[in-house]
This record gives structure tokens, C-alpha cells and sequence, in this order.
């Protein structure tokens, strides 16, 4: 970990929505070049606190600093201006829409000026596929295409390379490596540790303690709203982090709780909705 | 579209006035647009070898659809764009008679200036739009069911206002010679000032939706809104601006048929709801959202101003219009899905 303020910074941070506290005095740091997994079983409330870090939902109370000063972030695109760029869980693509203008959605880049600013074609093809290759997907050479005609995980890859195209300062990953094979799953783990080298605050998201370990320094784990552990890569035994991973219930429980019929595993959460 | 047994009949004489694309034909090809453009040559082909005896080539059979079709266009594209965004509005007609008659009663019956009237009657329906976009925007209910609420809403106040006003629900207008010739004029042998101000806001609406950056935020909206709105796109003022844009627009096309005719009524035009969908689906817009053009729309319009109002040209039965619009919008439907996952598919292998 490198020394000096936090890139980003939560301090005390609730958010509810209406009459629905979904978290809870969050408080938590990432600084430069270090990779924050942020752990918790399905609800516990992790999009929620990267929304509120990635500009989509205002804080209900608390403070966000970033390089240590206390900051408010008016909208998703003045967090990105400011170099924080979010890979959200679902979507971020428009299958109808070419991968140039997929890329560039809300950070149109333009020709001319005044009110007769177009939408630079050319540019944002060239750099999309660029960024895509970088992603390794070769097979994409052509901006114009329509992002419907990708699989699924070359859709993630091109959210991913977005993210990192237009993270200068934090990248935040919500379940990147959901939707990716083992060989694109590896890859977007290197791209962390990559972004880790060039000096960026990363925040991961994942279910697999696999990929937690792999690239982790810190590791934050929510239950219901409310960190329940913070702790430092080698403080924990990957025993433990599968543990807390599964919202605090013991591993062999629940292995032995999948061999029981269907209700025994009553307590458990529901699956979020999608 | 109709006998296609008869195209290999009189070929040789009607083909010079096969209208000349002003696009490029790659690029239309692969657009939305194209399947749109495909669709009017023939009708356009069928029915001017069917009315080639009976003017259907004439300025007058021409501009007969071309001016019926400039009214339809100015409301169908902005209302194609709420539908590219994922909504619908069909409070457009009574918009139409709404702002018709604002500018009859203020400039007409109470004789006051005609631009006073104009601006009463944009405002009127950027007003109406506004609160569609608004209620749209703050429930969750679909804009079909609240435009269809604002429909009757409108029409209703529309009627009992003119009564409550001039005591009657119709009344006529005679413009200043300028505002007549500006707003309602003929031009080149019989098209309307319509034609000319369709043209204008065509090149517009082009502009808006495909070269400026807020083009792109229409089709995001309309793709999937919820990552619209992580990627910081002004959901709900883009909508809200959509909605005042579409009736904005409406009011705009009721004043040049105020002012065109001399009269006004407060009847709604259910009509125009119809016409301004079915360009549009014409024009090869999903009405899932996320894809169209302008031209697409362009096309469609003209398409169904050639079966509605050129068919008066031609040899075919005039009461077959209904049933080759209905024809046609089915084909159009299976056709769109056709062009999506083709475009979908699509990728040069020049490169
Ligand atoms: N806009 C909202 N309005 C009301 N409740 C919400 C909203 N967004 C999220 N919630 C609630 O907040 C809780 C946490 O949701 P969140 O999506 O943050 O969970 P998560 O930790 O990301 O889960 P998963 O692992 O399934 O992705 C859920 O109970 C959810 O229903
Ligand atoms: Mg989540």
C-alpha cells in the first residue's frame, strides 16, 4: 500500500431510499495503487455503496473525500470527469447501438463547435476498438457494429475497457468476471493488477474468493448495509474469507445444508431481484 | 404491394420518375431507413403505373400527398423519437386541435396579432408536453396510459373551453397576406409552405438524433435505461424535453392547417394518432425502443400519404387504402424484425 491520503474515501456513509435503510455508517478507504474487494452475499448492499461512489445516488448522510477533500459528486459523469469510472453490474451496453457509440456513451467526443458539435464517428470507433482489442477480444475490428451482435461477456469485456479507458483515478468493477470465461476472467484480473501497477485505486466486486484472493489488499465485507470485517490480504485464511463471503455462514454448513431438501436452508437470503 | 401480377404490365413508360435517393445507397442499405426506402419505391412504382392515366404523376396528384404527408412527418418524427427512447404519445391528437384553435380564437375571433396567437398555441402544446413528461417522469406509469389520459383530458377542455370562449367549437382565421403565404402558402405549382417547413425540420431532427452527441442519449434511453442513467445520462429531462418536443411540434402542424384552411375545430383527430404510429412502424422503428431514423420515418410517411391520399390518383379502388395500409403495417412489423437482427449480424468485411 502506498503512503499519503486515500484516493477515495467513505466516512460514515448511509444511504437509504425512502422509508429502506440499505446501508449503514460505511466507512472505508482505498489509496493508490491498492485494490479493494469488497465482499457480501446477494442484497448485503455492495452496488448500492458503488453507486453512491460512482455518482448515481447521493449519500442520505456521511461524507465522500476524495484525495481528502470532502466532495460531492452532482451525477455519474462528474464523478467520471473527475476519473472514477464504474463498471455496473448489469447492462452498461445498448445492444442496438454501434460499439463506438456504446463506448462513448455520455462522454461523446465532438467535432465543431457551438451548437453544431457532432458526435465524432471516426474518433470513437477507432479508439473503441482499439480499447476492445487491448481487451483482448481481436475478433472486433469494426466500431460501427451493433453491440447486439456480441456474446455476452465480449458486451463486459467492452464495458471493462471503458471503464478502464476513462478511469485515470479509481476503477470501480462490480462483478466483472460474472459473465466471462475462465480466459477472460484471468484476463480482467490482470487488468486489476495492472491498473493496481499504474497507480490507480481499485474497488472489486466478486463472489468467487478465487478472484478475491488473486488480486486483493484489502478486503471489506458487508452484511446487510453495515461492514462487518476489514482486513488485510494475509490476515485471514481463504477459510474464513469464503466464510464472510457467504454472509457470515460457516462453508461446511452450507455445503451441508445443499445436500437437505430445499427449505432447510431457511434464513438464507432470497436472490436479489434483478 | 397490391397485384403483383400487374408490374409486368405497362413497365416501360413510368420509370424516369422513380424518385433518386439523395443518400448514399451503402449507407442507407444498412440502416433502418432502407427496408423504409425498399418499401415506398414500390408502392410509390405500383401506384404511379396504376394512376399514370389519371395524374397520379401530375404536380397536382404530387403535391396532393406530398402536402397531407408534410403534416403527418412534422408530428410522426418526433414522435418516433419518443418511441426510439422507449415511450409513446398519443395526446397528439387533441394537441393538434388544441393549439389550432388557441391561435383561431386569439388571432381570429379576438383579432389580435398573429404571431401573439402562434406563440399562445406553441406554448399550449409545449405545455401539454411537459406535463406528459412529468407524469411519465414521477410514476411509474406507462406513457401510452397517461398520453391516452392527456388525450381525452385535452380533447374535453378543448371543446368546453371554445364554448366557454366563442360559444361555438369551430371558428376561422384569415391571417395577414405574409403570415399566409409564410405559414400557409403555396408554392411551385401547389405544395404548401408545410412542405417547406417539413423539409426544414427534417434537416433538424436529422441533425439531433444522428450527429449530435444527444442523439446518442435518445437511443440509450430507449436501449436500456437503467444503464442509461449510471452512465449519467438526464434521463428524465431528456424524456420530458421529448414529450414538449413532440407536442411542441403537433401545435406547430395545427397552426399551419389553421392558418391553410382559414378555419379551425375543436374536434380531435384521432386520425393523426394512427397516421404518426403507423409512419412510424412504416418507417422501421421497434416500438421495443432503441433503433430507427429520420429518414426511416421520412419514408414511412410518404408511404402512407401515397396510399391515402395519391391513391384519389390512381385507377385503384379508394376504399382499398384502409386495407393496404393494414397490409402493409404487418409487413412492416415482421420486416423491422428482419432489419434488426440483419443489422444486428451486419459487420464489412472489407476492413
Ligand atoms: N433504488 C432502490 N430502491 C429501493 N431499494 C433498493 C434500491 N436499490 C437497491 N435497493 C435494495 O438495497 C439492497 C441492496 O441491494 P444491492 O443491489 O446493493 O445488493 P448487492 O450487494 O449488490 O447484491 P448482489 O450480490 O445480488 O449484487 C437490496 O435489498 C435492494 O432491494
Ligand atoms: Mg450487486
Amino acid at each position: 500500500m502506498s503512503s499519503g491520503t486515500p484516493v477515495i474515501e467513505l466516512r460514515n456513509v448511509d444511504k437509504s431510499f425512502g422509508p429502506i435503510d440499505v446501508l449503514h455508517e460505511i466507512s472505508l478507504k482505498v489509496g493508490e495503487g491498492e485494490v479493494l474487494c469488497l465482499l457480501g452475499d446477494n442484497g448485503a448492499g455492495k452496488s448500492t455503496l458503488i453507486k453512491t461512489l460512482a455518482g448515481v445516488h447521493q449519500p442520505t448522510r456521511g461524507e465522500i473525500l476524495m484525495d481528502g477533500q470532502a466532495t460531492r459528486f452532482s451525477g455519474p459523469r462528474d464523478a467520471q470527469a473527475r476519473g472514477i469510472a464504474t463498471v455496473h453490474q448489469f447492462g452498461g451496453t445498448y445492444p442496438l447501438m454501434s460499439i463506438g457509440r456504446n463506448f462513448f456513451m455520455g462522454m461523446e467526443p465532438t467535432r465543431g463547435f457551438g451548437p453544431f458539435r457532432v458526435f465524432d464517428r471516426e474518433k470513437a470507433n477507432r479508439i473503441a476498438v482499439e480499447e476492445v482489442q487491448k481487451m483482448g477480444i481481436t475478433r472486433i475490428t469494426d466500431g460501427d457494429r451493433l453491440v447486439g451482435g456480441l456474446s455476452g461477456g465480449e458486451r463486459q469485456s467492452l464495458a471493462i475497457a471503458r471503464a478502464v479507458y476513462f478511469g485515470a483515478r479509481v476503477l470501480i468493477l462490480d462483478e466483472p468476471t460474472a459473465a466471462l470465461g475462465v480466459k477472460q476472467a484471468a484476463h480482467v484480473l490482470r487488468i486489476v493488477n495492472e491498473a493496481k501497477r499504474r497507480g490507480l485505486a481499485v474497488i472489486f466486486i466478486t463472489h468467487q474468493v478465487m478472484h478475491a484472493m488473486a488480486v486483493g489488499d484489502h478486503f471489506a465485507v458487508l452484511i446487510r448495509g453495515a461492514i462487518a470485517a476489514d482486513f488485510r490480504k494475509g490476515e485471514r485464511t481463504r477459510e474464513e474469507i469464503a466464510d464472510l463471503m457467504a454472509g457470515g455462514e460457516s462453508m461446511a454448513d452450507l455445503e451441508a445444508s445443499i445436500e437437505g431438501p430445499a427449505d432447510a436452508a431457511e434464513g438464507r437470503t432470497a436472490a436479489a431481484p434483478l | 404491394m397490391t397485384d403483383t401480377t400487374s408490374t409486368g404490365g405497362p413497365a416501360e413508360s413510368p420509370r424516369a420518375e422513380k424518385p433518386s435517393p439523395s443518400l448514399s445507397l451503402g449507407e442507407l442499405m444498412r440502416s433502418p431507413a432502407a427496408g423504409a426506402f425498399m418499401g415506398f419505391a414500390m408502392v410509390f412504382i405500383v401506384f404511379a403505373i396504376f394512376g399514370f392515366q389519371r395524374n397520379f404523376l401530375s404536380v397536382g396528384g404530387i403535391s396532393t400527398w406530398v402536402n397531407f404527408a408534410s403534416t403527418v412527418g412534422m408530428i410522426a418524427i418526433p414522435v418516433g423519437f419518443l418511441m426510439i427512447a422507449g415511450e409513446l404519445d398519443i395526446s397528439t391528437g387533441a394537441v393538434l386541435p388544441a393549439s389550432a384553435m388557441t391561435v383561431a380564437v386569439i388571432s381570429g375571433y379576438y383579432e389580435m396579432p398573429i404571431m401573439l396567437g402562434v406563440c399562445a398555441a406553441l406554448s399550449v402544446g409545449a405545455l401539454i408536453g411537459f406535463i406528459n413528461g412529468m407524469i411519465v417522469t414521477r410514476t411509474q406509469v406507462p406513457s401510452f396510459i397517461v398520453t391516452l389520459a392527456t388525450l381525452f383530458a385535452v380533447a374535453g377542455l378543448t371543446l368546453s373551453l371554445s364554448i366557454v370562449f366563442i360559444n361555438t367549437t369551430q371558428t376561422s382565421l384569415n391571417a395577414p397576406d405574409w403570415a399566409k403565404t409564410l405559414f400557409g402558402g403555396r408554392l411551385l405549382g401547389g405544395f404548401r409552405s408545410s412542405v417547406f417547413w417539413w423539409i426544414a425540420m427534417i434537416v433538424g431532427f436529422i441533425f439531433f438524433l444522428h450527429k449530435s452527441p444527444w442523439g446518442n442519449w435518445v437511443f440509450a434511453l430507449g436501449g436500456d435505461q437503467e444503464s442509461a442513467r449510471n452512465a449519467g445520462i438526464p434521463v428524465q429531462r431528456l424524456k420530458i424535453g421529448l414529450f414538449m418536443l413532440s407536442s411542441t411540434s403537433t401545435a406547430f402542424a395545427g397552426v399551419l392547417q389553421t392558418i391553410q384552411f382559414n378555419a379551425a375545430t375543436s374536434q380531435a383527430n384521432f386520425g393523426m394518432i394512427f397516421n404518426t404510429i403507423i409512419a412510424c412502424v412504416v418507417g422501421g422503428l421497434l416500438l421495443t425502443g432503441g433503433f430507427g431514423t429520420v429518414m426511416g420515418i421520412v419514408f414511412g410517411t410518404l408511404t402512407l400519404g401515397v396510399v391515402q391520399q395519391g391513391i384519389g390518383y390512381t385507377e385503384i379502388d379508394r376504399n382499398l387504402s384502409f386495407l393496404i395500409i393494414g397490409v402493409m403495417l404487418l409487413i412492416a412489423v415482421l420486416m423491422n424484425d428482419t432489419f434488426r437482427k440483419l443489422a444486428t449480424s451486419w459487420s464489412t468485411k472489407k476492413k
